[in-house]
């Protein structure tokens, strides 16, 4: 079974952004950029579903600049086999990048296709559900665990009450979600292999996707900035500032 | 053109999320020119139906009461929406697991962007968004036909029930029945809880990694039970196992803005401020003086939790 993994370029999770003077964006000039976590636990589970023996082939996928080539790279140093970059300058909402992904699926025809469930960026979470109705096939999103069984996947899902579990037939879309695994870290010959292993390049035009959007960003402003307050001395004192002062005991 | 809420489920009655989802629909609703309907669809779900029926500013109620939409899976869900979203200009649903599962499969077949965790809303288009972990808010607009919107509940205080003498919203069948041969519900591990559930607690009292384990998270119970508080936990308490994920406040996590929220053991991450930065107070108990969690606490105690908690629950 062939594993596709999509993976994103963003800030690196550290960082704390700052909105542009002028409020037209975010201000992204020299700031650390790194794969979304949770494209980092996709990539993961792909590659030990490979190790188990269960996946034949795992083939990272990412849309985006020129640089997002090095989060390709850190895929293939992880142990994906080969990359797929669809090559844009533009901003590129989440069904855009769906559209993309879908045609890859078409192309690709992966038993299992994994996604981050949410891009630390836009904090979206749309994506693999997007890629999911319009390949027609079922999801599994959130996922904690991941279950291949024959022809069928179950996926435990961390939903606001607890744990679900569904099963689903294969081909499927899995979302991941933060228990899923723990990434390793990729080693220095692995990084050098990366740079061998085939990176395959397209525009979103060959594919015959147009990435434009009809939702425009007007503004971008910082949120209300939270006054730190004061240091208590004790429990007493505590306890008598959220009475009498904050009123909220 | 009307707009449809999609009510949001806890065990078959109607979650608290959806009033709030119908308070932002009300402020839609002026500029668009439309009534709102709310969709209840599950197994069993008359008296979820009846239960939004009441909710203030509902209109009519829409009811898809069959066994292929027991547990709201992904798939049926989002195409019972896709045959009821013609009627249309909004549908709106709570940034809740539910509503992150289903919405965007409709965006996608009706070839529309979906805005997700809407804050605020400045007109039937355009709406106000969290992005970067809410470090910075994007006000965007949509020029879809079709807008497909999640909402931050935190974000919009609840409608009222109506009173009695007021009468409710209609409640309609819906008759439409779709196949899904392509997932199937196994099972649920739910939370068992007598306290007040995170999203909509008053006070909110969370545990980090400085818990050191599981079993200390009792020492929170106490404190707990006297202010009727619910608990919550960093993902770094969840990922070391201390309590179990539906507990995690963050970014990745739930949304919490209650009254008083009292961070313990927590550093505070930008991932964990995410979550909880629009609480009204903000305590945090932490024996690193230098802990960030402090730059946003409006009442900081600055000692050893393992002192500070037996001590705080006897004095309440
Ligand atoms: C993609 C992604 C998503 C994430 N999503 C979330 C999220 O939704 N929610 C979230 O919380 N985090 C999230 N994180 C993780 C976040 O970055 C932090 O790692 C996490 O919040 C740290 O949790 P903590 O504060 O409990 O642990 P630490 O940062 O380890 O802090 C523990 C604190 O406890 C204090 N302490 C220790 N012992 C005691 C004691 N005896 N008495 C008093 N204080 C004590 C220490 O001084 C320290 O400040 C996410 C990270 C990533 C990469
Ligand atoms: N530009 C992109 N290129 C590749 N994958 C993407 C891109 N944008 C989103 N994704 C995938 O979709 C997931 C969820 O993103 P989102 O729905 O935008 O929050 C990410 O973790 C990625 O796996």
């Amino acid at each position: 079974m062939k594993v596709l993994v999509a993976v994103k370029r963003v800030i690196d999770y550290n960082v704390k952004i700052r909105v542009k003077p002028d409020h037209s964006d975010v201000d992204l000039t020299n700031v650390k950029m790194a794969m979304n976590p949770f494209c980092e636990i996709a990539v993961e589970e792909a590659v030990r579903l490979k190790e188990r023996g269960v996946a034949s082939e795992v083939v990272a996928v990412t849309v985006g600049p020129k640089a997002a080539q090095e989060q390709l790279r850190t895929a293939l140093a992880l142990g994906a086999d080969r990359a797929i970059h669809l090559e844009t300058d533009e901003r590129v909402e989440s069904l855009a990048v769906a559209k993309l992904l879908a045609k890859v699926v078409e192309d690709e025809q992966p038993g299992l296709t994994i996604l981050g469930k949410q891009a630390i960026d836009t904090d979206n979470n749309q994506t693999g559900q997007m890629l999911a109705a319009l390949s027609g096939l079922p999801q599994g999103t959130f996922a904690s665990e991941v279950v291949v069984d024959g022809d069928k996947l179950q996926v435990t899902r961390e939903i606001d009450g607890g744990l679900q579990t569904v099963e689903l037939t294969l081909p499927a879309i899995v979302t991941t979600d933060l228990r899923l695994n723990e990434p390793r870290y990729a080693k220095l010959p692995d990084i050098m292999k990366a740079k061998k292993k085939p990176l395959d390049v397209k525009t979103p035009a060959e594919l015959g996707v147009e990435v434009g959007s009809r939702v425009s960003l007007l503004k971008v402003t910082p949120p209300p900035e939270r006054q730190g307050g004061v240091k208590v001395g004790s429990v007493d004192e505590l306890v008598d500032k959220l009475k009498n002062e904050a009123k909220v005991l | 053109m009307s707009i449809l809420v999609l009510a949001d489920l806890h065990d078959g009655h109607l979650a608290d999320a959806t009033a709030h989802v119908v308070a932002a629909a009300q402020q839609i609703a002026p500029s668009s020119g439309g009534d709102i309907h709310v969709l209840v669809a599950g197994d069993d779900v008359q008296g979820a139906a009846e239960a939004a029926a009441a909710l203030d500013g509902v209109s009519k109620v829409r009811v898809a009461d069959h066994a292929v939409y027991a547990h709201q899976l992904a798939e049926p869900m989002g195409a019972l929406l896709v045959a009821l979203a013609d009627d249309y200009s909004h549908v709106l649903a709570s940034a809740s697991t539910t509503g992150k599962n289903v919405l965007p499969r409709l965006a996608a077949l009706k070839d529309v962007s979906q805005l997700s965790e809407i804050i605020a809303v400045e007109s039937a288009d355009t709406f106000q968004r969290p992005i970067y972990a809410g470090n910075a808010i994007a006000t965007v607009k949509s020029d879809d036909p079709l807008k497909v919107i999640s909402v931050r509940t935190t974000a919009f205080d609840a409608v009222a029930r109506s009173s009695q003498d007021q009468g409710s919203a209609a409640i309609e069948r819906v008759d439409t029945v779709v196949e899904n041969s392509q997932s199937t519900f196994v099972k649920e591990a739910l939370a068992q809880s007598d306290r007040p559930e995170l999203g909509g607690a008053k006070i909110v009292i969370s545990g980090g990694r400085g818990m050191g384990n599981g079993d200390n998270f009792k020492l929170l119970d106490g404190i707990a039970d006297k202010l009727g508080a619910a608990i919550g936990a960093s993902r770094a308490a969840v990922d070391a196992g201390f309590v179990p994920n539906d507990m995690q406040v963050g970014q990745t996590g739930k949304i919490v803005a209650p009254d008083l929220y009292i961070a313990v053991g927590i550093s505070g991450a930008i991932q964990h401020l995410a979550g909880m930065k629009d609480s009204k107070v903000i305590v945090a108990i932490n024996k690193d003086e230098e802990a960030p969690i402090f730059q946003v606490a409006d009442y900081g105690l600055v000692g050893d939790l393992f002192e500070v908690l037996p001590a705080l629950e006897s004095k309440l």
